[in-house]
């Protein structure tokens, strides 16, 4: 199991959820990837999607204007 | 002998037609999971929430809503790049505004088709209404959608199956065209009644409201754009910046955009490594960037443009206001301006 890190910054939703789906269908079951993004929106986004696609958030956090997520792979 | 299950993709554009045609044909067992293109003119609740006085409203992606509400998988494609031949050269032409709506249904539809194919599913879905849009959604023109997608008989449109010739899952007794339905025209009533039959009770405004293309004053945004570079093109980030602060050219090679409000300047201010900016420092006021065709301006142009941005500040009563000019590279300097009179700023340089 490896950790990997996403730059979102400056991307407006949806397209955090975007390199999110992206990065992750490049990894494996029980990866994490932190992703740093600059939309809140992605506060709300990227855990919808890991919801519905079976991917868990492991600690999701918002300071000084950016919004830095943490996601468990889950089973393809 | 047991049968197999059959797989179909349902375009979820967030809104409830999308949501009503996948729920239909989940309710005939079949394993649905969605959809959802990314052209870059999407309107998205965020895009909103950029100003300030939007924060409060729900900043939910209503795709993804959807697709939650219905228990399926969702699957989010940028196709940006892609777009921009629909968008700059549509062979149906516009509708009202820049819409090129049955060119872009036909494209969607077209995605779909290729990621039915890679991913082996069955058919597509789409929520589509006989009547229902003056381009895409009518009885002459939803063929040409099935036909130039070359999806064919693969595309199923449950909300007014009842209208239209059968299709593969039909003939094939995957879907039963009873269970589906004879929705037409523009009323949103049968709609309504059956996403109470369903048990939805909160959903997203519908349809066409989804893309800043149908917007009149965007699209004279973006005209502008392409008439002040000579070329029909664009990149993200200019459609993006489309969509906030006023817009105002005084001169043909260049353009300022100004911050309405805090929200948008510090939208605007993630640009300021790309685009020249002023800033007014005597006062409190707005961000602007200067978008110049060639990337040059004169001392004339920044002199305009910095009165132009101190008449939208808190000084712009004032005799002096002094406002801070930086260009691309980060390298300022101080500028002291009378304020534009609003009598001196042309309307016809609102873009």
């Amino acid at each position: 199991m490896s950790h990997y890190t996403l730059d979102a910054k400056r991307l407006m939703c949806p397209m955090p959820v975007i390199r999110t789906q992206d990065k992750v269908a490049e990894l494996k079951t029980g990866d994490t990837l932190e992703v740093t993004c600059t939309d809140p929106g992605a506060l709300n986004d990227i855990p919808a999607w890991c919801r519905i696609n079976g991917h868990v958030v492991i600690s999701s956090s918002e300071e000084k204007g950016e919004v830095i997520i943490t996601v468990k792979v889950g089973e393809a | 002998m047991a049968t197999t299950q059959r797989k179909a993709v349902a375009l979820i554009s967030g809104g409830l037609d999308s949501l009503l045609a996948a729920k239909a044909v989940m309710e005939q067992g079949v394993h649905v999971e969605g959809i959802n293109f990314y052209t870059g003119f999407c309107v998205e609740g965020h895009t909103h929430a950029i100003r300030k006085k939007d924060k409060a409203k729900p900043k939910r992606n209503n795709a993804l809503w959807v697709a939650e509400q219905l228990g399926i998988k969702l699957h989010i494609v940028d196709i940006i790049e892609e777009y921009k031949d629909v968008v700059i050269n549509p062979s149906h032409g516009y509708g009202q505004h820049m819409n090129p709506c049955l060119d872009c249904k036909g494209f969607m539809v077209k995605k779909a088709h290729e990621w039915i194919q890679e991913n082996n599913f069955d058919f597509i879905i789409t929520g589509e209404v006989i009547g229902q849009r003056p381009m895409s959604q009518r009885k002459d023109t939803m063929p040409v959608i099935a036909r130039e997608s070359g999806a064919g008989d693969l595309l199923v449109r449950p909300l007014c199956a009842q209208h239209l010739p059968a299709t593969l899952p039909e003939q094939e007794g995957w879907l039963d065209r009873e269970q589906m339905f004879d929705f037409s025209g523009r009323t949103r009533k049968p709609q309504m009644a059956l996403a109470e039959s369903y048990g939805f009770e909160d959903y997203a405004q519908p349809a066409g409201g989804c893309c800043f293309l149908t917007d009149e004053k965007y699209s004279k945004k973006i005209s502008d754009l392409w008439e002040s570079r000579g070329v029909r093109d664009y990149e993200l980030d200019d459609i993006m910046l489309l969509k906030v602060g006023r817009h105002i050219r005084p001169k043909k090679h260049f353009k300022i955009i100004i911050g309405r409000e805090e929200g948008e300047n510090n939208f605007l201010s993630g640009y300021r490594k790309m685009f020249a900016s002023l800033k007014t420092t005597s006062h409190a006021g707005p961000l602007a960037l200067l978008d110049s065709v060639n990337g040059e301006l004169s001392d004339e142009d920044i002199q305009l443009a910095a009165q132009i941005t101190a008449r939208y500040s808190q000084g712009r009563t004032a005799d002096k206001v002094e406002v801070e000019f930086t260009n691309k590279q980060g390298v300022s300097k101080l500028i002291e301006v009378t304020p534009m009179a609003p009598s001196k700023l042309d309307e016809a340089w609102h873009v």
